[in-house]
């Protein structure tokens, strides 16, 4: 890896990366598309085939899945089927069909009282749209599942016609831990992710495109699609639209993110080389004094630093005690000292990291790097510009995305120690001055339960991501081809 | 490489002169930084002995209290406090999150890693954008979800403990970029032998693997002790059901904080002590882990 260091000079390289890359990525788009369709073609084509070339077996197994698998006597296999397609039908007859019925309209009948005075409840549009949604995954996974159910026929009926045996059942099943082990280890893990990250994270976006909020709270009130109203919300510059709180918003995630990002990266760097450097005794020392801030859960230490700068927290009270102050200095409610202060306590947090990183790739710098500069008489700040920033940068290059996004949702720091105070006039929708995407998301949908607005902030955070992540990712020089490494 | 730089070569006993001066200087940066570091820590600590009866409870302009007690130390234990019961639960959650999290996780490294399969890639960019969502977003969701199965309120415990493991295989990065670095010759060697690739997996990679186990466990262990967000969503009101970060923070910033200031240090102490210690001891793993994860990306 460290041979392509300051081989040619980066800058002009990268722009003609950058250039390609972004024809490129049209073009892998077209291709993808036309590929794709490519394969369904093939795959309604192979479909008719094995059902024109099948024998009654097959044939039933249509429209009963595992039917001809059971006949020839791969009964594990097509009970396995079988129980699939029953449970599938099951659930659509009980659940699946009422949902998806509603799901255009997300109900319309409203809890409400009869005659009598007694309280009926009516939809709810909360759990239509869930259901509704998971309806619409079992349906895919279904057709998917029949159409695995039509390969495993055609490739019995194949393995048969070659006069071949089948494999018996007890070698299926024992290749659930061998060839298709990665089946058994892989059916939990997406199964919990599917549920518990990808379901949730398309019902939000179907809210972003509703009226869910606090007065149209499930199960007493309905809410239903409202199109692109809360997007045009979003951007509206108008009195009760927040399009100028949410560009100050993300002004300042952006200029965090970057502070953050590169602030911790350069000073943990430097600390890391003044630990380093020779001669300094208990290296060990001062490492595990720096890392104690990673050991001690950052709910307690933030906590405890965030009221330590508190209009009545130790420092100002001391300064006042001492006389060298009249009046306590506003940390927190003022919006500037309060984004300055969090950016430094934040070092605070990000340095430790950045040294423990730093350590172990500087080890792995050629010593004899060094040793040729020197003889040619560079001085030290010349032997870090050329040598160890370039294969810094070189190495950490992807990290240091994943540390900008990370830190474009970097909640904690941000909650604990401000709860995205101080209030300002300019801002609206409960946004503080320090309030990034991600902590006024997270206001929206807890203390003023406005969920579609939350889930309209989650989108633009979304896209903020993607897009720098593409755009950066298509620039570094250490994107590699990921086998190489094997 | 680095180009040649003309420069004026020092008298040698000037050079000496500056390497001593460096070295004083670089003294006195490491100490300042180690104060700033350490400041806080130090500062819970000895507020954490500061009565809450007999001197303040709250916030004053000293450090160093003025009469050396347990009291705030009894507090949390006394019946009334609460703080017994919210450990416990963050020890059950973290137990359970940091076994079922690891588990999902080499389970996603090993098969991603070592196996070719259809639909790998389709996977890995799935993830991959699902992972750029923030993860407030779903909470609503989650929690309308988790109330389904009842496990709201009183059901917290393992309401946490499953939506704490249950998304973890989005998390394989570092541990599939460990398990890149064991030649696959081993494997092929095995297969050649007759070992099936769950034997393969079971003694042959995890054996391999202890630092990046160690690594994944004792991360998964430690966010449970940070998390207040989605437990304090989850528990919503209910006090029998918090984790110690929920309830620490009610007390420093819900409840009346210059009464509690004091007690909310002595339960930060008794949170950080099993924490650090257990840190400490596998800080060897923990650092590979976190080196090798920034360099793979």
């Amino acid at each position: 890896m460290g041979e392509t260091v300051g081989k040619t000079d980066p800058m002009v390289k990268k722009k003609s990366n950058d250039m390609k890359q972004s024809k490129n990525i049209f073009v892998k788009a077209g291709r993808a598309i036309a590929s794709f369709f490519k394969w369904i073609g093939n795959d309604i084509k192979e479909i008719g085939v094995t059902f024109k070339e099948g024998d009654w077996k097959t044939r039933i197994s249509f429209l009963i899945m595992g039917f001809g698998s059971v006949m020839r006597g791969a009964v594990l296999k097509g009970i396995a089927l079988f129980i699939l397609e029953a449970a599938f039908i099951a659930y659509m007859v009980l659940f699946g069909v009422g949902y998806l019925k509603k799901l255009p309209t997300l109900g319309t009948v409203e809890t409400h009282f009869n005659d009598l005075g007694v309280r009926v409840y009516g939809d709810n549009s909360f759990l239509i749209l869930l259901y509704g949604l998971l309806t619409i995954i079992f349906i895919i996974i279904f057709i998917f599942s029949w159409r695995v159910n039509v390969r495993v026929n055609r490739n019995e009926e194949i393995i048969l016609k070659n006069g071949k045996k089948l494999p018996s059942n007890a070698k299926t099943f024992k290749s659930l831990f061998d060839e298709n082990f990665d089946k058994t280890l892989l059916a939990l893990p997406v199964l919990g992710v599917s549920l518990f990250t990808m379901l949730p994270i398309i019902f939000m976006i179907c809210v972003a495109f509703t009226n869910y909020d606090y007065t149209h709270q499930s199960p007493t009130k309905l809410f239903t699609w409202v199109g692109f109203d809360n997007f045009v919300n979003m951007f509206s510059t108008a009195t009760d639209g927040y399009g100028s709180t949410f560009m100050g918003v993300l002004g300042w995630t952006l200029i965090w993110a970057f502070f953050a990002t590169f602030l911790n990266y350069f000073l943990g760097m430097a600390v890391a080389l003044l630990i380093n450097k020779k001669g300094v005794k208990f290296k060990k020392l001062w490492r595990t004094i720096l890392v104690l801030t990673i050991a001690i859960p950052q709910f307690v230490s933030l906590l405890y630093v965030s009221k330590m700068f508190a209009v009545d927290g130790i420092i100002n009270k001391f300064l006042l005690a001492h006389g060298w102050i009249d009046k306590a200095i506003p940390f927190w409610t003022n919006g500037t000292y309060a984004r300055i202060l969090i950016i430094i306590i934040n070092l605070w947090i990000g340095i430790p990291y950045l040294m423990l990183i730093a350590t172990g790739l500087l080890m792995n710098i050629p010593e004899d790097l060094y040793e040729s500069a020197r003889i040619d008489g560079a001085n030290k700040f010349q032997m870090f510009m050329k040598i160890t920033l370039p294969y810094m940068l070189f190495v950490t290059g992807p990290y240091l995305l994943t540390q900008f996004t990370g830190n474009l949702n970097n909640f904690n720091v941000i909650y604990l120690l401000t709860g995205g105070g101080p209030t300002s006039t300019t801002l609206t929708g409960g946004a503080g001055k320090t309030d990034l995407l991600v902590t006024w998301l997270y206001k929206m949908t807890v203390d003023k339960t406005d969920y579609k607005t939350a889930a309209v902030i989650g989108i633009m955070v979304f896209l903020v991501t993607a897009i720098i992540s593409l755009v950066v990712y298509n620039i570094i020089p250490s994107v590699k081809d990921e086998e190489g490494f094997q | 490489m680095a180009k040649a730089i003309t420069g004026k070569r020092k008298v040698p006993k000037m050079h000496k002169q500056h390497k001593v001066a460096g070295l004083v200087g670089a003294y006195i940066l490491l100490v300042i930084i180690s104060i700033i570091w350490l400041f806080p820590f130090v500062g819970i600590v000895l507020q954490s002995f500061r009565s809450y009866l007999t001197e303040d409870g709250g916030m004053v302009s000293y450090l160093v209290p003025k009469a050396f007690s347990w009291d705030n130390y009894a507090f949390l234990f006394s019946e009334g406090s609460g703080f017994t019961r919210w450990y416990i639960n963050t020890v059950i959650i973290a137990f359970f999150v940091a076994i079922l999290q690891t588990l999902m996780v080499l389970s996603v490294s090993y098969a991603l890693s070592r196996m070719r399969f259809k639909g790998r890639r389709l996977l890995m960019n799935l993830w991959l954008i699902l992972g750029m969502f923030p993860g407030f977003l779903t909470m609503i969701c989650l929690y309308f979800l988790l109330k389904n199965f009842g496990l709201t309120q009183e059901g917290a415990i393992p309401g946490l403990i499953l939506i704490g493991f249950a998304s973890s295989g989005m998390g394989y990065y570092v541990c599939k970029g460990y398990f890149d670095t064991i030649p696959k010759s081993l494997d092929e060697a095995a297969r050649i032998d007759g070992a099936s690739r769950a034997r393969i997996f079971f003694n042959i990679t995890i054996p391999l693997s202890k630092p990046i186990i160690i690594y994944t466990a004792l991360t998964a262990f430690m966010a449970p002790w940070c998390d207040y967000v989605f437990a304090s969503y989850v528990a919503f009101g209910k006090t029998s059901s918090y984790n110690v970060a929920v309830g620490l923070y009610q007390w420093v910033n819900n409840q009346d904080y210059q009464g509690y200031f004091t007690r909310f240090c002595a339960g930060g102490v008794m949170v950080a002590i099993p924490i650090t210690i257990l840190f400490m001891l596998l800080q060897r793993y923990y650092v590979e882990g976190v080196t090798g994860g920034a360099v793979k990306g």
